[in-house]
Parts: C-alpha cells; structure tokens; sequence
C-alpha cells in the first residue's frame, strides 16, 4: 500500500475535475490507499497506452471532414482505432 | 452522452430588423423548443422538443449577426436561424457555423490544431521527447468530467469490471451530485476510469448505509485482469449473490 501513490491518484480525480470546472466535492466512504502492484495513474500511463487511452480536443479544420481527420490522426499516431465526438449538421 | 453544446453562428437575415426586435425573438427562442431535423441529417426526421439554454447576440453588421447558442446535443442551429427569421418576418439562413463547446470540451482547454500535434509527433521522433504529445492528448478520463463519480476501493474494481454490481462497502469515495437513476463515472483510486454505471443511490443514502446496491455497471471501458480478483462476498456483489 502506497499512501503516496493514493496522493497522486487522488490529484488526478480532482485534475478531471478541474478540466471542466467541475467543483463537486468526492466524500470519503470506506476511504484506503490503493496498491502499487496494479494499476496506474493515467497520467503517467507509458507512451503507447496513455494514447490508446487518450482523447484530443482537435481544432478540426473546415474542409476535410471528421471521418478524414481521424484516419490522418490514426495514421499520424500509429494508431487502429479512433473515433470522434461528432459531426456538425450539413451545411456548417 | 455530452450534456451541452454551444456554438458560434452566424445567421443572414433576409431583411432589415431593428436590435431590438432581434433580442425579443432571440428570447422567444430559449427554453423547450420544437425542431424536425433537416431533409440532409443522419436521424429520423421525428418532430422533437431540444433545449436551448441561451442564445447571446455577440455582434450585428447590417443584416449579419453573430449568436452564442448554448443548447442540448442534437439541437440544429441552422433550423434555429431558418424558424428565427420566420419570427422576425424577414426570413434568415445560417451562413457559418463553429461548434465551442461539447460536454467537457471547450475552446479554453486543452483546445489543440493539427499542426501542434504534428509538431508533438515531431518531438518525439526526432528528439525522443514525449512531453508535448502529452500535453496534446489527454487522459481519456477527462471525458467523464462533468459526472458524478464513484471511486472503488481496489478490491471492489475486477468485480465490477465483470458486470457485478457495485455495493456500499465497494465504494472509497463518492462525489455529492450522486443521484439515484443518473450515470455515474467509477473511477479507481489511482483515478482511472472503470466505466460508466447508473446509480441505484443518491449521496444521502451512501452517506448513511453500510449495504446495498449503489450502481450498476453500464459500459465497462477497464480491460480484464487489470486489477486482481477480489474474494467473492467482499466490496462487490453480483445480483442474487448473499
């Protein structure tokens, strides 16, 4: 058990919040450190499985549409799959 | 699944109106509102009832003007324009369209060009630095921002990644928007995400019971075996186990 492991995990939920300006608090319940023989902190997640993991908030720009900006990324990042959040209607 | 969007437009009036009647009819329009999708969109064309929760006029030039929409997902912003010139008498049609915000994403975080990631991939090809592609892309889990959360103790988290239901004595922390019938995110202590559930209690009611059911798994995004096996009978319970 790692109570500093605990300290950085507890740091990234309250990063995830803070990405949004989400300012709930999280109450304890059966609160207790969590073990540094799984697992990992997503930030610190090795290249190939933090971007696997990961999500981009892209700037797409007009002209190509969003199926032909994820293939370029897929293609950029070495990557199999992809997806994205949505297109806009026809005629944006 | 992302609750809120907002969007820059800019609408083409099809006459003159005054600012003023502008602004009234941009009032009419926030609140429960009517829409049938358009002849070119991907979903049935079902007449159905969207939420828009401001409109702001930024800027007017002659017969352009530049809105703020902010609204339910699926709500579109080009039949806004069209049945807003309708009010007006006029007629209008949306000429631009940029969206600013999807759920948790907006313009002001984390917002990045294709050329930065290129410039990142760069980075790290060439000097062997990963800093920059880890700061273009995101923890995945920042998609889960806006929700409220459930954090499991660590033997409570294979159990559920196995569908089991999430029990009180599975549950480390829980945030205070906790509501019976929303989703939930379930993250593990070390802050990754497990998957999305649905709570089968409120805050108030974690806060104060030893047993029972909080939530139900949804959608599992956490692969097998990443966390170990938990006896059975502990944190998590399955349906119909004692």
């Amino acid at each position: 058990m790692s109570s500093e492991l605990t300290r950085r995990g507890l740091s990234f939920l309250n990063s995830v919040n803070e990405f949004c300006n989400n300012k709930v608090k999280l109450k304890e319940k059966y609160m207790e450190d969590t073990s540094d023989s799984y697992g990992t902190i997503p930030t610190e997640r090795p290249l190939s499985k933090y971007i696997a993991n990961g999500v981009i908030n892209l700037d797409k720009p007009p002209g190509p549409t969003s199926h032909e900006v994820v293939a370029w990324v897929k293609r950029m990042l070495g990557v199999k799959k992809a997806g994205h959040g949505g297109t806009l209607e026809p005629g944006a | 699944m992302h609750s809120r969007k907002a969007y820059v437009c800019v609408m083409q009036l099809h006459g003159d109106v005054s600012a003023d009647e502008l602004k009234a009819v941009a009032s009419e329009f926030i609140g429960p509102i009517y829409q049938r999708p358009p002849v070119r969109s991907n979903v049935r064309r079902a007449l159905r009832i969207r939420n828009v929760n401001s409109i702001e006029v930024l800027e007017v030039r002659d017969r352009l003007v530049l809105m703020k929409v902010e609204s339910d997902p699926g709500t579109y912003m080009r039949k806004l324009c069209w049945d807003m010139g309708l009010v007006l008498g006029v007629g209008a049609h949306m000429r631009e369209l940029r969206r600013v915000r999807s759920g948790p994403f907006t313009e002001e975080k984390g917002l990045v060009t294709l050329h930065q990631l290129s410039e990142a991939i760069y980075r790290l090809h060439e000097e062997g630095k990963d800093d920059l592609l880890r700061e273009v892309i995101l923890p995945g889990e920042v998609s889960a921002c806006e929700l409220p959360k459930l954090v499991l103790r660590d033997t409570a988290v294979e159990s559920v990644v196995n569908g089991a239901y999430l029990a009180v004595p599975g549950v480390a922390m829980f945030s205070e928007d906790l509501k019976r019938g929303s989703t939930v995110a379930m993250f593990t202590l070390k802050g990754e995400l497990v998957g999305l559930g649905e709570a089968l209690m409120d805050a108030a009611e974690v806060e104060k019971s030893e047993r029972g059911i909080v939530a139900r798994p949804t959608r599992i995004v956490m692969p097998h075996g990443v966390y170990p096996r938990a006896w059975k009978g502990s944190a998590a319970e399955g349906p119909g186990s004692s």
